[in-house]
């Protein structure tokens, strides 16, 4: 049977369509104002890619900040649920959990069979998310895809705030007033965010291996930054920005949905029998 | 088919009465040549109602919770205060929608603000401290104020020592009033009003530990609506009376009858600090899985008094009547007074330590026979959420499953009401296994 797991969070769609455990397709792309239709675009994207048609999947499940919003979905599993789903299967070694995506970072604490024991999130505030490293790469004038390599260039720890995107921002503009070297200050930025993840991360409690997933994932100064302020070493699998994706594809195979799914799926076999 | 029978509270209806008179009361004080007054939930208000005639209070916190209740309002009353003052939105969220009632010259029930005849205050908080001073002055600056401190001490602290210092103020305070007023406190009335505190205060305890039962007879957000005429006016004979004669035996009577406050009780989950009152409605999403919030340090000791007694158990402190005390004279009143508010009144510990706080939140998620915790991380009042995260370590070393959220009790713009209902999805579906019972 064919899976998908469809992650809508606030900046980016994610699809992953997989086959007894066999990822066949990975789509992602920016979810823009109307979510469920980018939800739509991108896994019709998808299956194309993967040469399928709708009716070849069995069930599909949504997750994310929008997850709700994807109305072919059999069923919708909380983010940090789809994160530990998806985690487990590729890292089974995984207990501690930082998923730091555009619009909130979170932490949360695994048991071995991938069951949430525990959560922080860094609520209500864009200064440990992505979001906080877009808007200080605009303040640099460099493209977000360069703060990784930039701040890797830097041996100098500068302290920055990361209490308030706003703040950090006019703080960047003062750093580079005062001739601050650009990959000091990106690493400063990456050091902030780190630093407050961390907190976050110690509230569940840090216990090896850690796994790093999101977006932010994929800005190894960031992760570095992160390694340091928490004392230990991070894990980050491959295209860490679909591993919720992949959690949710795999809670639909291993059936963890909600009532509703049930019930469509009952009535869709009554169906298929009927025509037979 | 639902787990046990429910129905809504007999006396519900008395206590919406009660409290729209207390606020018509004061609105219309003067027109009756009645006294206002201002003060704090926890202000002794057995005192001031002492004096002779007619007297009406306005309690600040209540007011602000009135207020928080309405997003709309409060969001248009905090922004009239930090446009006026360029206070800080980290201030307390009650006073800042207060200071910006009386700016807008808004009362939240009708009409413009009712200008108080004094103020009788105690500091139990930084925001407290400068409160009223505060609304003192954009009242006109001509208000006379009277403020005394009780930090005295956690409740296994306080002695003759501590009492004499409260009960050493008090006399100032009646000095005070008589002063300010012209009139005279009437010891037959302060006496009346130490019973009918004694009687709000551990009668509300008593109808909070019902809630031991199985099903819970109450749940936390009908609470609220009761415990709040302790917080407007503990020394009101009706509002005593209300308590002793109604809400507490109706409370028993639904514990004899297995009467459930909610239908499909199938979690017990034990709260902290104020809700975002603007977003109570988070409350019947809980009760769509059938999680149940009912016990809280913050519900239970608002208003009501408790001891732990000789096996260290969290009871309701005995009334004046089960103490067999009949009170004797003015010193006597006040003594007693002193004594209820400084040993019983047990949400005074946290501001002493986490110790305390962690004593007693362990205490009541055993005996209360709590399954899990939802802690509110309220942005709005630094007392009441001191020491949530020792508390959280606290709760899940017991094996307590727990859950944050951030938010504030008056001002909607702290708080995300999709993303808490997200997150109770995650911990009641995830940590706590159950599914919805009910759409």
């Amino acid at each position: 049977m064919i899976f998908a797991g469809i992650d809508v969070g606030g900046k980016n769609v994610h699809v992953v369509i997989a086959k007894n455990g066999t990822i066949l397709a990975k789509v992602g792309g920016p979810a823009g104002i109307n979510k469920a239709e980018a939800a739509e675009q991108l896994y019709e994207e998808a299956l194309k890619r993967a040469g399928l048609k709708r009716g070849d999947v069995t069930r599909v499940v949504a997750t994310g900040s929008s997850g709700s919003r994807v109305a072919f979905a059999n069923g919708v599993i909380p983010d940090a649920a789809a994160d530990a789903r998806g985690v487990i299967k590729l890292i089974p070694s995984a207990r501690t959990i930082i998923d730091v995506g555009g619009e909130e970072g979170r932490a949360i604490k695994i048991s071995p069979e991938g069951k949430v024991l525990d959560f922080a999130i860094n609520e209500r505030c864009a200064a440990g998310t992505g979001t906080f490293v877009d808007t200080m790469a605009r303040a640099l004038e460099v493209p977000v895809e360069e703060m990784a390599k930039l701040s890797l260039k830097s041996t100098r720890s500068i302290p920055m705030n990361a209490q308030c995107a706003v703040f950090g921002e006019s703080e960047v503009v003062s750093l580079i007033h005062q001739k601050t070297l650009k990959h000091d200050i990106a690493r400063a930025v990456h050091d902030a965010i780190a630093g407050r993840i961390g907190s976050v991360a110690r509230i569940v409690g840090l216990e090896k291996d850690v796994v790093m997933i999101g977006g932010v994932a994929k800005n190894a100064g960031f992760v570095e930054s992160l390694k340091g302020a928490i004392g230990m070493d991070v894990k980050v699998p491959d295209d860490p920005d679909f591993v919720s994706a992949l959690g949710a594809a795999t809670a639909a195979a291993t059936g963890v949905l909600e009532e509703k799914v049930k019930a469509k799926v009952v009535e869709k076999e009554k169906i298929e029998e009927g025509k037979a | 088919m639902a787990k046990y029978k429910t129905k809504g509270l007999d006396c519900w209806g008395r206590a919406k009465e009660l409290r729209m008179k207390y606020y018509q009361d004061y609105m219309e004080a003067h027109k009756r040549g009645a006294l206002r007054w201002e003060g704090g939930a926890w202000t002794f208000d057995a005192v001031p109602q002492a004096l002779e005639g007619e007297v009406h209070a306005l309690t600040e916190e209540p007011y602000g919770a009135s207020v928080g209740a309405n997003p709309e309002l409060q969001v248009r009353y905090q922004e009239a205060a930090e446009g006026k003052w360029g206070c800080a939105r980290d201030l307390c969220a009650y006073m800042r929608s207060y200071w910006g009632s009386i700016v807008l010259n808004e009362f939240a029930f009708g009409g413009e603000w009712p200008k108080a005849d004094f103020i009788f205050q105690n500091h139990i908080c930084c925001s407290h401290a400068k409160w009223l001073q505060v609304a003192d002055e954009l009242e006109g600056g001509d208000i006379p104020f009277f403020c005394f401190d009780v930090g005295a001490g956690a409740y296994d602290k306080i002695g003759e020592r501590q009492i004499n210092y409260v009960v050493e103020q008090l006399y100032d305070g009646i000095e005070f009033l008589e002063r300010v007023t012209g009139r005279k406190v009437s010891d037959e009335k302060l006496i009346q009003n130490v019973y009918n505190t004694y009687d709000s205060a551990c009668y509300w305890a008593k109808a909070c530990e019902l809630n031991q039962a199985i099903p819970a007879p109450l749940d936390e957000k009908t609470m609220f609506s009761l415990y709040v005429l302790g917080t407007l006016e503990k020394s009101n004979t009706d509002i005593a009376h209300f308590y002793k004669n109604e809400l507490y035996p109706e409370t028993k009577d639904r514990v004899a009858n297995k009467i459930a406050a909610v239908a499909d009780e199938q979690c017990r989950v034990l709260g902290d600090t104020q809700p975002p009152w603007g977003f109570l409605r988070i409350f019947r999403y809980l009760e769509k899985y059938g999680v149940v919030s009912i016990a809280s340090l913050y519900t239970f000791s608002l208003i009501g008094w408790w001891k732990i007694d000789g096996k260290g158990k969290i009871v309701p402190y005995p009334t004046l009547e089960e103490q067999g005390i009949t009170i004797k004279d003015r010193d006597h009143a006040l003594r007693l007074l002193a004594e209820g508010e400084l040993k019983g009144k047990l949400m005074w510990a946290p501001f002493y330590g986490a110790k305390y706080k962690n004593d007693i939140v362990t205490k009541i998620a055993k005996q209360w026979k709590c399954d899990a915790a939802i802690i509110h991380l309220n942005r709005g009042c630094e007392g009441t959420a001191q020491h949530q995260m020792e508390m959280k370590i606290a709760l899940q070393n017991m094996k307590l499953p727990v859950m944050t959220f951030e938010g504030n009790m008056a001002d909607e713009r702290e708080f995300d009401e999709g993303r808490t209902t997200r997150l109770i999805d995650l911990f009641v579906t995830e940590n706590l296994g159950l599914k919805k019972v009910a759409d």
